[in-house]
């Protein structure tokens, strides 16, 4: 039998996985809204927050955090501004092999700057002192998953709180919705994506934290394989929507720690191939995403 | 005494072909002027040049005197021209209160103390079902919330794009009465109609769109011959 008992440290992690998960799919949802873009160089924005956390390393913790946040917010608005918004009015294949291009302009960047030393990897050591285990009830509990945990539910709830309670979240549900009516309504097309974009990019700065203390020798490759199962999680739980993009990404992040733990350590490699194969059966039964509401058009009455 | 809005030799292209030619017309402060014509008469393109939404590849668009054209939707609305789009587009997913919420986007002056009173006030309906989501709505309902929605921003300007279409007769009524009622607050207006004899009854005059081109401009008087006299002019 190669499935073991799945058992309470299997889903803690599982459920930290998600979380991390859900963040990421949250900031690509958050710009594929007010863009219908889907940001594939999103993991690179994670990327460079690591390696900012790196090359910080003997900074205060605080600081450290603090600068990625800052050159995360920095390179999203910058990326908004010189290659989103001229390319706005573009098919949206050009925008998706643009994104691309992006992606691995930045990776490209990171692996000049992290060559310098002679060796690629930076160790991220002062953050990666919060990766420690604590015992909650017989089960080893990572500092960090209990981190990914509450931050990301703090995050979402903020983020819903600010969706629907402020103008400027209301005015970017509408432009995700029907952006050429919102505009019509004197809705700043500008404000409303940089916004957007902001709001992804503080995600990606905090999922960049969470990441770098899990995984503290910081890579030109970092967060690429999540970004990928993250898209792939988005487009399983239906990228028309943000919260259905947000269950995708958790639902990913779940199933992957959940498989994690059940298949014996030699068996591992094999993960990929089962989450895959869950996803191929997912987009086969409920192509329009695993959440989407099944469409019904109302009759338009009189 | 400067037109609320004036269109000077308005040209609109899709791709080669001209859908809008040469076109010229006034709208005075306060006045309601109807635009009537055949589909694909360049109605609709000739509001959505108004709004940016399309380029004008020719002409002027002026607002109180000033030039408008080239500018974004998003800011022609703030300058004061608010649009009724046709089919209503109103955001289903939202309430009520949203969609109206989502008007004051435009709206240059703050400071009343219920800004969406007006709409209320217009349409009562509305604030009974302020809080309901817009797309549970009828037609006739939604079609109300789309006029609201776009008089919360008190605008200079009011263009509305075929308001009666696919709606029964009596709510026509409820729609063109509220027209009136929105002129009676001093709001310009121009109004897009496929409803041709009632838009000549109502409007201070009716100018009649035919390939692009303005064919001939019509008082209420003519109301009750309105389509004798379209039909002989446009044979």
């Amino acid at each position: 039998m190669i499935v073991a008992a799945v058992d309470a440290q299997t889903l803690v992690d599982a459920v930290g996985l998600g979380a991390v998960y859900a963040l990421m799919a949250v900031g690509i949802g958050l710009v594929f809204g007010v863009l219908r873009l889907v940001n594939f160089a999103y993991g690179q924005l994670v990327m460079a927050g690591a390696y900012t956390l790196a090359f910080t390393s003997d900074w205060p913790i605080a600081g450290s955090i603090l600068a990625c946040f800052a050159v995360v917010i920095a390179l999203s608005l910058a990326m908004e501004r010189t290659v989103f918004r001229p390319l706005r009015t573009q098919s949206p294949a050009v925008m998706l092999v643009t994104t691309f291009a992006v992606a691995f302009l930045l990776q490209s960047v990171a692996l000049i700057l992290d060559i310098r030393d002679g060796t690629i990897g930076e160790p991220a050591t002062s953050i990666a002192s919060l990766n420690q285990a604590i015992a909650i009830g017989g089960v080893d509990v990572r500092k960090v998953t209990i981190l990914a945990i509450v931050v990301a539910v703090v995050t979402l709830a903020l983020l819903a709180l600010l969706l629907a309670k402020t103008t400027i979240g209301l005015q970017m549900r509408a432009a995700s919705t029907d952006f050429r009516t919102a505009r019509l309504l004197g809705v700043r097309a500008d404000r409303v994506i940089g916004a957007a974009v902001l709001l992804s990019g503080v995600l990606a700065a905090t999922v960049a934290v969470i990441l770098t203390v899990q995984n503290p020798l910081v890579a030109p490759d970092f967060a690429l394989k999540e970004t990928i199962v993250v898209l792939v999680g988005v487009v399983v739980g239906g990228i028309d929507r943000l919260w259905t993009a947000t269950l995708g990404g958790f639902a990913i992040g779940f199933a992957t720690g959940v498989i994690n733990g059940a298949l014996p350590t030699d068996k591992t490699v094999f993960l990929p191939s089962a989450v895959f194969a869950l996803v191929i059966l997912v987009l086969v039964l409920r192509p329009a995403g695993l959440f989407a509401r099944t469409r019904t058009t109302v009759a338009d009455r009189v | 005494m400067t037109p609320a809005l004036a269109l000077e030799d308005l040209e609109v292209l899709y791709g080669p072909v001209p859908a809008v030619r040469g076109l010229s017309l006034e709208v005075g402060k306060g006045e309601l002027v109807g635009l009537i014509g055949p589909n694909g008469a360049g109605k609709s393109t000739t509001l959505h040049a108004v709004m940016g939404v399309v380029p004008a590849a020719a002409g002027d668009v002026r607002l109180d005197g000033a030039s408008i054209r080239g500018r974004t939707p998003e800011s022609i609305a703030r300058a004061g021209i608010s649009l009724v789009p046709e089919g209503r587009r109103i955001f289903g997913e939202l309430s009520v209160e949203d969609n109206l919420r989502l008007g004051l986007s435009a709206r240059r002056k703050n400071g009343a103390v219920d800004p969406l009173a007006d709409a209320y006030a217009l349409f009562p309906m509305l604030a009974e079902f302020r809080r309901r989501q817009a797309g549970a709505l009828s037609g006739g309902q939604q079609q109300q919330l789309a006029i609201g929605r776009a008089l919360v921003a008190a605008p200079a300007v009011l263009l509305l794009d075929e308001p009666s279409l696919g709606l029964a007769p009596t709510i026509v009524d409820a729609v063109f009465a509220a027209l009136t009622a929105i002129r009676e607050r001093g709001v310009t207006i121009l109004l897009v109609e496929q409803r041709a004899q009632r838009t000549v009854a109502l409007a201070d005059r009716t100018y009649v769109l035919a390939n692009g081109e303005l064919r001939m401009t019509l008082t209420p008087a003519d109301a009750d011959d309105t389509d004798k006299l379209i039909q002989a002019y446009l044979q």
